[in-house]
């Protein structure tokens, strides 16, 4: 294996990352307390650096696959569109924050730095091309989430959900390496592509692949918080501070999509019956228990959290179609749904002040008198989340839904139509609180220039990509090109 | 020339983007806001004439046809067009939305600006309904439209105003998405999703009776039918006089526009077979919901069950077609009955609207809707009891206006199919006549009731203007229906020819619902 300077280009991305992470360590070192807004602007510099590096490499290499490293690492349209996503997304969560953090006290150059290096797990996750890179980019992932979710040291709830979330997310990993383990010793191989081939050489029946298959399914599962392995997520959105919950529920569920394509499409494309039934039960079981228990949910960072499992019970909709198609629309949802959830979380960091979280149901109320466009924004995006034209959520429900109809599962579509009638209920209820009830507090509302074009941005991108989603959407048509 | 122009864009976009332009114009210079909302309104109206002027009312083609790409990966186009059936809805779409805009001009002290964009986007939105021709593109609007409603009863209705809306709203939402999932279906038989090639889509039994019934739920919620109707009266007892007059004067009509447009072309066996079921649904509204309409205390609760017999009518229209051909063995009266139902969309169109109307004025000034509270209002208030007594009699059907003429046709086209049926449904004749006609009593005539009558003031120039363009849209309707008839015609045979044809594949043609078509093959060639 040689070491060229090509593959160093490829991974571009990576190392502005990289590079801005080591910076703001070192930086914020020698930064007094007063100035700590230089890491904002070294970490906006970055990462917008970034997304210029994912530009150049992907135009420069086009729409073929290029591989670094001995084929461990790959850049194909599927990670250019993916990385752009999550740099976005994460350039939208530290708009949302400053504000939030500097107000607590958390306004340090660790905040960025961890969330920077959970960002190098995601990209490394996205172009991992075998099972022990995408195990290096998740573990760095996770143990950055791990770190962020208490990252509040007087919280007791957030040392709690940490705790939990540590607890979960190792057995979870475990499952996963035990799964890997599996499918290496059927194979002899980590690399996707050698897997896939040794898979077709020897015919897929072997049991062991099945077996390790299984546990694989179930560390994705895990990661995404699919139902059964969702328990964590109420818990961990609740504990941890809003902004963390805001990455958290955004960003990672973007790598979970790309963990579970790059394992399940390009390595184990032979079981494709065997996962595609796994998945159809666990996309109902998430669609149904996260829809019919939002609805119980009076904290709404709770109430998201199961939000977020019904979603992801809609992904797995498109994954398990197995066509062209419905990975295409899966991608679509998990793009999608990433810029939702940190629409929504966005909103309630910006309505949380000193001394005071906005996390229960009650405290929207009458937002939109207090604050008529963020209310307007909010409004945006719930109605999007429920799947109403002409919103967003609604082109990636039809996406879905098209790929199910048309491998013949018409019975499922039908089911994930009636839950998502069950969750517009609770989406429903939020504009309710925010246009028809009375203030019940009049504090003021975040008005800094960050947050508000970050909250404008991101709830006016529901409407276009609503309404124009034809350029996202050939864009994830060419992920799945090849 | 005329039609080579993007009217029906036009029609739809003027009023989403002057809505927004209207809320964001804000509350600070109500009075030019609610100007301009008003010059778009009737701008948009303006803009819709051509639609009708320039119609060939020889064709039963679609006309002002613009089609673009939308998303091409989907082959989802943005494709618009009308025919007779369509064309008068837009028109009284954009019709009443003025007398909408007019009616909130003083009444709506909170936020006027966003209550009158809402009422505009709605405008536009409802008219993309009625002119999509792509079916995504129609689901698009239709749901769309939930949301400025979901918005309108919410923040300026009644006292139980949220219960209302959600139940509106998860109604609706029910209904519609069984719909998306019987429109993705075909488009996966179709390989498009433009509604023209979904009428000529071979469907076998089974398929089609699901997507009848996918159809059915959506559009029998928006009309209502009986059983599902309770959503109804209570949104239009919560609702402010503006939203009461829209749901009733169009989206209601978007039930029956959807039988038309998609159940009966689409699924003209299944729609065959099942004929039995919306006609006891219809005749149920029609007697059942008469009766019920007969116990209200609550004036808009009244005219909102007056409505879903009213609409049971027109339901009852569209589908006596099936048993006219059974009976007589040709579909002479069969165009009869549809246009019959289609006359009396548009006739319910302005008699409701307008009936509310006259709720409203008097609900703004006393702030009640019982009828016990009111009593000889003509004594105080005689333009308005003359309006009124006017609707009144519209709305039980009395000869020379227009609620007259489309139940006229609809009860003679059922003469054809089943004198029970046409004995059952003429029952409304006398249903209406009594809960109107009483209501009326009670309000309107005898000694004045209490003092706060006894203060009530005459109808202002604005009220006199809404409530007389509208009693002259009725009489003009009920006296001179032709134009009406005439524009409707083509459209109108060219769906009983469509209804006709079955659509089963050829194979299938030996099974039960393939006897049904032989039938009506057998009676073509008489």
């Amino acid at each position: 294996m040689s070491f060229q300077a090509i593959d160093l280009f490829t991974l571009l991305p990576e190392l502005v990352v990289l590079i801005t992470a080591c910076t703001v360590l070192v930086v914020d070192l020698y930064l007094p307390a007063d100035r700590k807004d230089a890491n904002q602007l070294i970490t906006f510099a970055g990462l917008v650096l970034a997304l210029l590096a994912v530009g150049v490499v992907g135009l420069s290499f086009g729409p073929e696959p290029t591989l670094a490293f001995g084929g461990a690492f790959v850049r194909d349209p599927l990670s250019d569109l993916l990385k752009g996503a999550v740099l976005v997304v994460t350039l939208l969560a530290f708009a949302y924050s400053a504000r939030y953090m500097r107000e607590r006290n958390m306004w340090v150059g660790e905040f960025h730095v961890l969330v920077l290096f959970a960002l190098l797990g995601i990209l490394v996750m996205i172009s991992a091309n075998g099972f022990l890179t995408i195990y290096l980019g998740l573990e760095l992932l996770a143990l950055c989430l791990y770190a962020l979710v208490a990252f509040n040291r007087d919280s007791g709830a957030g040392a709690e959900a940490a705790m939990k979330y540590f607890v979960l997310g190792a057995l979870g990993s475990g499952m996963l390496l035990y799964g890997i383990s599996m499918i290496y010793g059927a194979t002899g191989e980590l690399g996707f592509a050698p897997v896939a081939q040794a898979m077709s050489a020897d015919g897929a029946e072997s049991r062991i692949l099945v077996f390790g298959l299984v546990f694989v399914i179930i560390g994705i599962a895990f990661k995404f918080g699919a139902v059964p392995f969702h328990m964590w997520i109420p818990d961990v959105y609740q504990g941890a501070p809003a902004p963390v919950a805001l990455f958290l529920s955004s960003a990672p569920k973007v790598a979970a999509f790309a963990m579970a394509v790059r394992i399940l499409v390009d390595a184990l494309a032979g079981l494709g019956s065997d996962w595609s039934d796994i998945l159809i039960i666990l996309s109902v079981l998430s669609m149904g228990i996260g829809n019919v228990v939002a609805i119980a949910q009076s904290n709404i960072k709770r109430m998201l959290g199961y939000s977020t499992i019904s979603h992801v019970g809609f992904i797995f909709l498109g994954l398990l179609a197995g066509t062209h198609e419905g990975y295409v629309a899966a991608m679509f949802y998990a793009v999608v749904y990433a810029l939702m959830a940190a629409g929504a979380f966005g909103v309630l960091v910006m309505l949380s002040h000193q001394g005071f979280e906005a996390e229960n149901l009650d405290d929207l109320k009458g937002l939109g008198d207090r604050d008529p466009w963020l209310a307007a924004m909010m409004t945006l995006v719930m109605f999007s989340m429920a799947g109403v034209p002409p919103l967003v959520g609604f082109m990636a429900k039809l996406l879905v839904l098209q790929a199910v109809i048309d491998i013949g599962l018409v019975w499922l579509a039908v089911v994930a139509v009636v839950f998502s009638i069950v969750g517009a209920f609770y989406y429903l209820r939020v504009v309710k609180m925010i246009y028809f009830d009375k203030p019940v507090s009049d504090a003021p509302v975040d008005s800094t220039r960050d947050a508000r074009i970050a909250v404008s941005v991101n709830g006016l991108s529901m409407l276009v990509l609503g309404m124009f989603p034809a350029a996202l959407l050939s864009l994830c048509e060419a992920a799945f090109a090849g | 020339m005329l039609s080579q122009f993007p009217w029906l864009s036009l029609v739809i976009w003027l009023p989403i983007i002057g809505g927004l332009a209207v809320i964001a114009n804000g509350d600070k210079h109500a009075e030019t806001t609610k100007r301009l909302a008003l010059g778009i309104a009737v701008a948009a109206f303006v803009v819709s004439l051509p639609l009708w002027l320039a119609f060939d009312s020889g064709t039963a083609a679609m006309q002002f046809v613009e089609r673009a790409d939308w998303i091409p990966a989907l082959k989802i186009q943005y494709y618009l067009g009308v025919d007779g059936i369509s064309m008068p809805l837009i028109l009284l779409t954009t019709f009443i939305t003025i007398f909408v805009i007019i009616a909130g001009w003083e009444v709506i002290t909170y936020r006027p600006s966003y209550y009158m964009g809402a009422f505009l986007i709605m405008e536009g939105i409802m008219v993309g309904v009625f002119s999509a021709l792509d079916a995504i593109l129609f689901y698009f609007f239709w749901e769309a439209m939930l949301i400025p409603m979901f918005i309108i009863i919410g923040v300026w209705g009644g006292p139980n105003r949220v219960y209302a809306t959600i139940k509106f709203f998860l109604y609706t939402f029910f209904g519609s998405v069984f719909m998306l999932v019987a429109l993705i279906y075909m488009f996966f038989q179709a390989d498009s999703f433009s509604i023209l090639d979904f009428h000529a889509l071979e469907l076998g039994m089974t398929a089609q009776v699901l997507i009848f019934f996918a159809f059915l739920v959506a559009f029998a919620v928006k009309v209502p039918m009986f059983p599902v109707h309770t959503w109804l009266p209570d949104a239009h007892v919560e609702a402010p006089t503006g939203g009461s007059v829209i749901l009733a004067a169009i989206m209601l009509k978007i039930g029956g526009y959807g039988f038309l447009r998609f159940s009966l072309p689409i699924t003209p066996d299944a729609s065959a077979e099942l004929d039995w079921l919306i006609i006891a649904l219809s005749l149920i509204a029609v007697v059942y919901i008469g009766f019920v309409a007969l116990v209200q205390q609550d004036m808009k609760k009244l005219i909102a069950y007056s409505s879903i017999a009213h609409m049971g009518f027109v339901t009852l229209g569209f589908f006596i077609v099936f048993a006219i051909v059974r009976e007589t063995g040709s579909a002479q009266g069969a165009a009869f009955g549809m246009s019959g139902g289609m006359v009396q969309m548009i006739s319910h169109g302005f008699i409701s609207g307008a009936l509310f109307l006259c709720v409203g004025v008097l609900y703004d000034r006393m702030h009640t809707r019982q009828i016990a509270d009111y009593g000889g209002v003509i004594n105080t208030m005689p333009w308005f009891g003359a309006f009124a007594v006017f609707f009144a009699m519209a709305n039980a059907g009395l000869p020379g206006t227009s609620g007259f003429v489309g139940e006229f046709m609809v009860i003679l086209a059922t003469f054809h199919a089943d004198f029970w049926f046409a004995l059952l449904a003429a029952t409304t004749l006398i249903l209406a006549a009594a809960f109107t006609l009483w209501m009326v009593k009670r309000v309107i005539f005898g000694p004045v009731g209490n003092e706060h009558v006894a203060a009530l003031q005459d109808l202002n120039r604005r009220e006199v203007l809404n409530l007389g363009a509208l009693a002259a849209a009725t009489l003009a309707i009920g006296i001179w229906p032709k134009p009406l008839v005439d524009v409707m015609e083509p459209s109108i045979q060219h769906l009983v020819q469509q209804v006709q044809v079955s659509k089963l594949p050829a194979a299938a043609t030996a099974d039960a619902g393939g006897a049904t078509a032989v039938a009506l093959a057998a009676a073509r060639a008489e």
